[in-house]
């Protein structure tokens, strides 16, 4: 969890720094999501993530530096520089395809359950998405498709609006979906659908493996809503780093500007679970200190792998189109 | 040599290919598998009965069934998607044009997505605006779809095959008109490679590049402007998708007049980008300007008379041909 959301701030440095241009998104404030969910998966599931992908990959243990050098369009990214931040795969990770489109990773995660079922390997298929998704008609499509079948197929959204002040109109908890809570609409589909807390570690990894022990049991599909608190440096349209993260804001939000405060304070995934660390024993606010610092010596060494790396030659853009 | 129905050899194929490769699956409706309305569909029924564990009935969600299809393609199937008719493509589009055919790209090589859309495209009569396009131009300018347009029985038999085995996803548009047409197909016929084109027949005066059903309606104008003693050669890309550019140039260089006829809207269509690079390559081999024959840019009326007006018809081909030998 250290280790995505110092990545995701030295990226935040590398766009203002002008080392890249383009739109991106961050996992900053769902790591609590990500990390745990990943943790219980076996070596060939499949696994299809969307635009905000940084932290998915880091979760399944791909190489901060390629991550870097993608995002920065360099030659050693894990797309050779043709995907970008949107677009990370890492065939040997089981990201076969990250699409930077809304929705439209569901009925393709769908089809590698569908490839598994068939083939009976045994394998599973977990679909990442925002909650912005499921206003997409190829969520319900998919969905009734994943249920018909019964597919091994595990539907994780990730509602990062929790409280969102822009989405939240009366009683919805979104101005722009009327399927609320989101679990009703797999749930018309007859899919197993729960609504968790994406920023408490123990609840992601119990509510995931009973899901995922359930499809490798043959009961089909399973949706889980994770819900968390949207990080307040992407209120606007590019992040912005309130502050620079370190585990003493665990105890001490004081650095943090007053605005953005209650977030540190209250809702974010990696103080909170630290704080869960110290309370239950199970490491020392030192122990947790020097993880920190190992994590920002790795991605310091990771930016510097990234910004060596060259650019790939310009022939390069016509290879890869064809098999 | 066999001489066998268009269909026949269709159906042929499609269970010489499921029979032969355990990852090949069919997602299909299987009243109507790969034969559309024709009187013929039920004849799927006999692979769907033979293989019931990959031949399988989706729901009317083309966006979720392609899709499906796409990410199970990434995982080690080959499926083959029916469409049934090209305009249903466009439900499927960000499937498609999004995800299949930018995937081993935008992964920079790491995967691959070795799908088959089958479509049934053109004008079929009284298909109207909604049951009658010819999506192949705007499939073509999305790199990364292969395209392949098959107009004979052994076309269509051994062009599926190469299809099925590809490893890019590929996009097999099928003409519902063509499905009664003849042709030898050998028992041993082996798959036909893409990026092959074919002279359906031979001639020294003027070159037609025809695209799937309007190879079959230029063969019977070449047969008639023969009594005229105007002697066409039609030349069949079979796939646009590689390209066999060098046959087509072989045949401009020769003749030195040029009609393509293709079922596309005039703008954009296929006619308008063979037109295009055989300007860009030969226009000193030229002896008269091009001329190209395609659907008039409306939308398809249901009317019989109104849509044989926005047709490419024999009659306009035949008119078209004429018009480069003054």
């Amino acid at each position: 969890m250290l280790l995505i959301r110092h990545f995701e701030e030295a990226l935040v440095a590398l766009h203002e720094q002008g080392h890249f241009s383009g739109h991106y998104h961050v996992y900053i404030g769902q790591e609590a999501t990500g990390v745990p969910a990943l943790a219980d998966l076996a070596p060939d599931d499949a696994l299809f993530a969307t635009h905000r992908n940084h932290g998915h990959l880091l979760a399944r243990g791909a190489d901060p530096g390629r991550l870097f050098a993608e995002i920065l369009g360099r030659r050693d990214g894990y797309n050779k520089g043709k995907g970008g931040t949107f677009h990370i795969a890492a065939a040997g990770l089981g990201f076969y395809h990250t699409t930077g489109i809304v929705g439209g990773n569901i009925p393709l995660a769908t089809g590698a359950a569908y490839a598994a079922k068939t083939r009976g390997t045994g394998a599973l298929s977990v679909c990442l998405f925002g909650d912005g998704a499921m206003e997409e008609g190829a969520a319900p499509e998919a969905f009734n498709i994943a249920s018909l079948w019964k597919l091994p197929v595990l539907f994780l959204c990730e509602n990062n609006g929790k409280y969102g002040a822009n989405k939240a109109v009366g009683a919805a908890q979104s101005s722009t979906m009327a399927a609320y809570p989101l679990t009703e609409l797999p749930g018309l589909y007859k899919i197993p659908a729960v609504q968790i807390d994406g920023t408490d570690v123990g609840a992601v990894f119990n509510a995931v493996s009973e899901a995922t022990g359930r499809i490798r049991r043959g009961e089909g599909p399973q949706f889980i809503e994770a819900q968390s608190v949207r990080w307040p440096g992407s209120e606007g349209n590019w992040p912005v780093l309130p502050v620079a993260t370190n585990v003493n804001l665990a105890w001490d939000a004081s650095p943090v500007p007053e605005s953005k405060r209650d977030w540190y304070r209250s809702s974010d995934p990696v103080l909170i679970f630290i704080r869960e660390l110290v309370a239950a024993g199970v490491a020392t606010r030192e122990q947790i200190a020097e993880v920190e610092k190992s994590v920002k010596a790795e991605i310091s060494q990771a930016v510097q792998f990234a910004l060596a790396s060259p650019f790939p030659e310009p022939a390069e853009a016509l290879r890869d189109v064809f098999a | 040599m066999r001489q066998m129905a268009y269909f026949e050899a269709k159906l042929e194929a499609l269970r010489e290919i499921i029979s032969a490769d355990e990852s090949v699956h069919f997602i299909s409706d299987i009243g109507t598998g790969f034969l559309g309305l024709s009187e013929h569909r039920v004849r799927f029924g006999e692979i769907a009965r033979d293989f019931p564990d990959r031949v399988i009935a989706p729901p009317i969600s083309e966006l979720a069934f392609c899709g499906l299809a796409i990410g199970a393609a990434m995982s080690g199937l080959r499926p083959v998607v029916d469409l049934i008719t090209a305009s249903f493509a466009f439900e499927a589009w960000p499937q498609i044009i999004n995800e299949a055919a930018n995937a081993r790209y935008m992964s920079g090589g790491q995967t691959q997505a070795p799908v088959v859309f089958h479509l049934l495209h053109g004008l079929r009569g009284a298909g109207a605006a909604q049951h009658s396009q010819s999506p192949q131009a705007m499939l073509w300018n999305c790199p990364g779809l292969e395209i392949v347009l098959p107009a004979s029985p052994r076309d269509v038999k051994g062009l599926l095959k190469t299809a099925v085995a590809s490893n890019n996803p590929t996009v097999f548009i099928d003409h519902v008109l063509l499905f009664e047409c003849m042709g030898d197909v050998s028992e041993n016929d082996a798959a036909i490679p893409f990026g092959q084109a074919e002279i359906k027949r031979k001639g020294a005066d003027v070159t037609v590049v025809a695209t799937s059903y309007m190879v079959q309606r230029s063969l019977a104008v070449a047969e008639q402007l023969a009594k005229e003693g105007i002697d066409v050669e039609v030349v069949d890309p079979r796939t646009i998708v590689p390209l066999d550019f060098a046959t087509i140039m072989a045949s401009v260089e020769k003749t030195g007049r040029v009609v393509v006829v293709d079922e596309c809207h005039m703008s954009c269509g296929v006619a308008a980008e063979i037109v295009a690079r055989i300007a860009e390559s030969g226009f000193d081999k030229l002896k008269a300007p091009m001329r190209r024959v395609a659907t008039l840019d409306v939308p398809v009326p249901y009317s019989p008379p109104l849509e044989d007006f926005i047709s490419p018809t024999e009659a306009r081909i035949a008119q078209a041909i004429r018009a480069t030998m003054n």
